[in-house]
């Protein structure tokens, strides 16, 4: 119970940040990629930044998990073709519907219900790319 | 208190979201919300399918925990925690918008025109948000992470292959932005 409370308290805390930071508004979104705001960019790094000392943190202190184990951070697998289509055909999607995700959970819990016609399509893509997977380049 | 119900400023909010990335580094799992789509996928019974969605979706259960609770909080912001001073973006923005038949944000979340239940009556605005989707599930899968997965966990372990699909998103996104939205909704 205390393990499943610990992960419920984070997932909160990330839907109220990604709702008041408005990183959820398709308005926000759209600014971003015009560049009329530096709204958008100022969350990302920040983020990323305080991502980056947490993570030398963790391994230059050999920082344990809650459970006492090392903490090991798999790299991401080499490579290209996949990061650069894969990459390309999200931000696609991630600027015509103004969501990645993590905010079409969130903006479906928060009542706005049109979005699950997007998480049906995120779910029929993710269908679509474990049936294609073995065909397409990587 | 005042402050709470203000927009969250950019070094608060990208702060908390590094935490919260870092926590579930502690908690000895990873920061990824597009892997939630295909332990759904799993559940589903596509496994029986396709071999991709046969794995064992149990030992991701936490990470749907974390989504339930993403949506709570999505709920709780959404309803207790607003103001409407909230989404002011620049005037510039809502011009350029106003153009393509989209509504000001006037302290709403999402654009009426492309969010609102009127749309189910519009079988183009449909399109659009399941197109949206698609290229949203399948591009994250396909690239192996989104915006959490690559952009901030990745990015933040200085990952090559991250900073590649992140560049993929900005170039992809700002095609979109630039020159398929304004075709695409004046059509």
């Amino acid at each position: 119970m205390k393990n499943i409370l610990k992960y419920l308290i984070v997932g909160f805390i990330f839907g109220i940040v990604l709702t008041k930071s408005e990183a959820v508004s398709w308005y926000r979104i759209y600014e971003m990629f015009q560049f009329q705001s530096f709204h958008m960019y100022g969350i990302i790094s920040v983020a990323i930044l305080t991502g980056v000392i947490g993570i030398q943190l963790i391994k230059r202190k050999n920082i344990k998990d809650n459970n006492g184990e090392a903490i090991v951070i798999a790299d991401k697998e080499k490579g290209s073709t996949r990061y650069w289509i894969g990459g390309i055909l999200f931000g696609l999607g991630w600027a015509l519907v103004g969501s990645c995700p993590g905010p079409i959970f969130i903006l479906i819990g928060a009542g706005f219900w049109t979005v699950l016609i997007v998480l049906f399509g995120a779910l029929l893509g993710t269908y679509l790319y474990g049936v294609l997977k073995n065909k397409l380049p990587h | 208190m005042e402050m709470i119900f203000q927009t969250w400023s950019w070094y608060v909010s990208g702060l908390i979201i590094g935490v919260v990335m870092l926590s579930l580094i502690y908690f000895g799992k990873t920061f990824g919300m597009s892997s939630n789509l295909r332990s759904l996928c799993s559940i589903a019974g596509l496994g029986k399918k396709v071999s991709f969605f046969d794995f064992d979706w149990k030992a991701q259960r936490w990470n749907l925990v974390v989504v339930i609770g993403a949506m709570l909080g999505g709920f709780v912001a959404v309803h207790y925690m607003s103001a409407p001073s909230n989404v002011s973006i620049n005037p510039l923005t809502i011009e350029k918008l106003a153009e393509m038949g989209i509504d000001a944000p006037n302290g709403k979340l999402m654009p009426q025109a492309l969010f609102g239940l009127e749309i189910l009556e519009s079988p183009k605005t449909i399109l659009i948000l399941l197109v949206g989707g698609l290229l949203i599930g399948f591009g994250s899968r396909y690239a192996g992470g989104c915006t959490s997965g690559h952009a901030i966990a990745g990015l933040s372990n200085l990952q090559i292959p991250s900073l590649k699909a992140v560049v993929g998103f900005f170039i992809g996104g700002l095609m979109m932005a630039h020159f398929l939205l304004p075709i695409i909704l004046r059509e």
